[in-house]
């Protein structure tokens, strides 16, 4: 029961919100150097109690211990102070300001009254060069990548803040493969000076490459604590989800038979479409009724081809052919009225407007389609919506409800909701699942293998090659922006990643 | 090498830009009117713009967290008209000009203190700084306020020659402005403060999360500004040995474009005051080449100023511009 060894021990913790009871009763213990992972659904409660531990929020009851000795949080400057320390997925430094700055302000070396700068890059550099990664830290923050820059983060945690206990929300959700061993990396080398890791993700697969153990919420409610090694991955998913994976099972059953229904009509076609520094001439076929995944690992160009097809970008070389009919001009509202639809993979930049309702939100594009003048009464607004937040099942008091109130799964819906309200037969959608909980990625891959049951095209774009296989008809692999191979949809997924690393 | 010097001119690119066109500029007017090649030109800059140096200086600070501050022409005027109206009766310039610093301060921290604590916009709380500040100004007397002490006179009228550059002088309320550039570039440079207010430009969550005490500099950096157009406001009505409620009208705009001109982004967090110098004599040389003109109407120096602003704005996107891929990988 009591082990010494124990950094944090929560107990009975309970918080609710008005109308939402986001955490009862739950335990949740983190030993000295172990790396636990803490999994769940969105709105399974992991934030409430990763807040209740910064201090953020504070508990309604339950007792936390660290050390031992019960304490109480009561802001996050509080909680930094005693040891605790977190890491976001966004990077919560500033960009403009050196690296140096990031790791050492608030706590630099002054000589006369002012920064010892110099001192205060030594300092820096040494503390970096204990993550064993080379960074000039006389550089502006932005010059780095995203794993870079989380690196920096968990410098400062360590240095500056000396942390015993470090909580990594998503670090790897922007992480290509390489950056995210290196962070795995890191990791272990903390691991081992015996500092503690809460690991929060939904990569199932980091969390077994990593954690030691992992504790699963579900509902606000503690499922339990088990070691990593000893829960098969099908009972962890089935436990997160809390029904059995007959479902997922299921999907991929549908698909086949619905492939025996051989009607192939090209939809769209793009030959040797390219654009000079951003992406090699491709071709693209794309037909009718039919799912295309688009696989590759970060940079590789999957996003490139998206933002070429839909007009974000101009191709300067190339044809693109939708429905018969050659593009002659290239912008997003053009590609609106060719009926070409795309959810962008930045939902919180790109996608939605969070201080604007669902129903406005679903408005949007097809207010756009119509152009400016062209008035949708508010009868047809709600037809609309109330349509979609029916078919794609969002769970939302009302559609007048602000989409920034929604969780992630819940925000993509509305997004895939507006595009679809234009009634687009090309529908590309660039990592519609990324940052959501199991439970609605599966959803999403339902609605959108029902979409081209219903006669829409769509480009789907993902990161995960199990999802790519499971709901695609054929895949296409980039690589250094260039179209590495294409596959049909039964290939297997060795395969795949033996193209993206180049090996085939 | 070359590695070396992207990220350099990526880095200083805007400022260099800047003081390349100063120089540019004073040249081109050389060129046009010898007479502005004599070197107490250069020096009357400083005599001409030291008030506006000054609030420009304040306003970088400000507009480094991401701010704004409208009411440093209004602070200015009142400033010198309250000296003014004190000095006419009698009270000791040893008095007041401490005195007029405290009311810059005072009314700086007051401003911050609303911005920060009651979530005003800045632009809005400046904004009703200005009028209140102007207000009080006419409040304090509805025609200009002549100053007659000798203590103002001698600091206001005694030239202080410049070492080896023969007939070149400044006044001693010139030195004001060059000696809180100096300070500013200190705080801004080497002190937690002037880190925390580049931090919190960039980003006020992260700042606030890196444990930085963001609202103590917020409030500090509206102060510092009121402190910079009370001592504008001295220096103002020592040049002219008046005080009136209608000096400086406009002067926020000037300063606004002086910072930008220097290089200063304003959404916060990139740029610095050594720009604003020579933002500052970017304007004073359109000036200058206007007098020398003496034809031209002083409009001219707005249009001026506002072409070179917006080109300094196109400029400074060119420059994110590049910068953003380096950021996305």
């Amino acid at each position: 029961m009591a082990e010494a060894q124990d950094i944090i021990r929560m107990q009975g913790i309970a918080k609710s919100f008005p109308g939402v009871i986001a955490l009862e009763a739950v335990d949740f213990s983190l030993r000295k150097g172990e790396i636990h992972a803490l999994m769940g659904e969105n709105g399974a409660g992991k934030s409430t109690l990763i807040k209740v531990l910064t201090g953020v929020e504070q508990p309604d009851r339950g007792t936390i211990e660290l050390d031992g000795k019960p304490i109480q949080v009561r802001s996050p400057q509080h909680s930094q102070e005693l040891g605790i320390s977190t890491v976001y997925q966004e990077v919560n430094l500033c960009t403009n300001i050196s690296v140096a700055e990031n790791i050492m302000l608030g706590h630099e070396p002054h000589r006369f009254g002012s920064i010892d700068w110099r001192k205060m890059n030594e300092l820096a550099s040494k503390a970096i060069n204990r993550l064993s990664i080379d960074v000039d830290v006389t550089q502006p923050l932005g010059n780095y990548s995203v794993a870079i820059q989380q690196m920096v983060a968990i410098t400062r945690a360590l240095e500056v803040l000396s942390a015993k206990v470090l909580i990594l929300d998503e670090p790897t959700s922007s992480l290509d493969i390489h950056e995210t061993d290196l962070l795995f990396a890191v990791m272990r080398n903390l691991k081992k000076e015996g500092i503690g890791i809460i690991f929060i993700t939904h990569f199932l697969d980091q969390v077994y490459q990593i954690a030691d153990r992992i504790t699963v919420l579900r509902n606000g409610k503690l499922v339990g604590t088990f070691e990593a090694a000893s829960l098969p991955r099908v009972e962890l998913v089935a436990k997160m989800l809390g029904r059995s994976l007959t479902e997922l099972n299921a999907m991929s059953k549908t698909r086949s038979q619905e492939e025996e229904n051989k009607e192939k009509q090209t939809l769209m076609e793009a030959k040797g479409l390219g654009l000079t520094g951003s992406l090699d001439p491709v071709d693209l076929e794309l037909n009718s009724n039919e799912i295309l995944g688009l696989a590759g690992l970060l940079g590789s160009g999957r996003t490139e081809v998206a933002n070429l097809i839909f007009g974000v970008d101009a191709p300067d070389k190339g044809s693109l052919t939708v429905c018969g009919e050659k593009a002659e001009r290239f912008s997003p509202l053009e590609s609106l009225k060719r009926g070409v639809a795309l959810c962008p993979e930045n939902r919180k930049a790109e996608g939605i407007v969070g201080d604007l309702t669902i129903r406005e939100n679903i408005i949007l594009a097809l207010q756009a389609r119509c152009g400016w003048f062209k008035f949708l009464s508010r009868q047809e607004q709600d037809q609309i919506a109330d349509k979609y937040i029916k078919l794609l099942g969002i769970v939302t008091p009302s559609p007048d409800q602000l989409v920034k109130n929604l969780s992630g799964g819940n925000q993509q819906k509305v997004i895939l909701a507006r595009w679809l309200a234009t009634d687009p037969k090309v529908l590309i959608l660039d990592e519609p699942t990324r940052g959501i909980d199991v439970g609605a990625k599966t959803e999403i891959q339902k609605l959108v293998m029902k979409l081209a049951e219903e006669g829409k095209s769509c480009v789907f774009i993902s990161s995960e090659l199990e999802e790519v296989l499971r709901i695609s008809h054929r895949v296409v692999v980039m690589r250094d922006r260039k179209k590495a191979a294409e596959y049909a949809g039964d290939v297997d997924d060795q395969t795949l990643i033996h193209t993206m690393a180049g090996e085939l | 090498m070359v590695q070396q010097i992207k990220p350099f001119f990526l880095r200083y690119g805007p400022l260099l830009t800047t003081i390349a066109i100063f120089i540019l500029a004073y040249i081109t007017g050389g060129q046009m009117y010898p007479a502005m090649q004599k070197p107490q030109v250069f020096f009357n800059l400083f005599i001409n713009d030291g008030s506006l140096l000054l609030v420009s200086i304040g306003m970088t600070l400000v507009i480094l967290t991401g701010g704004i501050d409208l009411s440093v022409g209004g602070v200015l005027a009142l400033t010198s008209t309250a000296s003014a109206a004190l000095l006419r009766m009698g009270v000791s310039p040893y008095i007041v000009i401490p005195l007029m610093i405290c009311v810059g301060v005072g009314f700086g921290s007051m401003l911050g203190w609303i911005i920060q604590y009651l979530k005003v916009q800045p632009f809005i709380a400046t904004l009703m700084g200005l009028f209140f500040a102007r207000g009080m100004a006419y409040i304090i007397s509805l025609t200009s306020v002549t100053i007659t002490n000798d203590v103002y006179k001698t600091l206001a009228l005694t030239p202080i020659y410049i070492p080896f550059i023969p007939r070149a002088y400044v006044y001693p309320t010139t030195l004001v402005a060059p000696v809180i550039l100096l300070v500013a570039i200190y705080l801004s440079f080497f002190t937690r403060f002037g880190r925390t207010i580049y931090a919190m430009g960039n980003n006020e969550q992260s700042a606030l999360l890196m444990g930085l005490s963001v609202a103590r500099t917020k409030v500090a950096v509206y102060a510092f500004s009121g402190f910079c157009s009370a001592l504008a406001g001295i220096v103002f009505s020592m040049s002219l040995l008046a005080g009136y409620g209608q000096f400086a009208t406009g002067m926020e705009l000037d300063a606004i474009a002086s910072v930008v001109m220097g290089g200063t982004s304003l959404s916060g967090g990139v740029g610095n005051v050594i720009g604003t110098l020579f933002g500052v004599l970017i304007h004073g040389t359109i000036v200058s080449i206007l007098q020398f003109n003496g034809t031209l109407s002083s409009w001219w120096t707005r249009i001026g100023v506002g072409a070179l602003t917006l080109i300094f704005i196109g400029v400074q996107s060119l420059f994110y511009l590049k910068k953003k891929p380096s950021q996305g990988q």
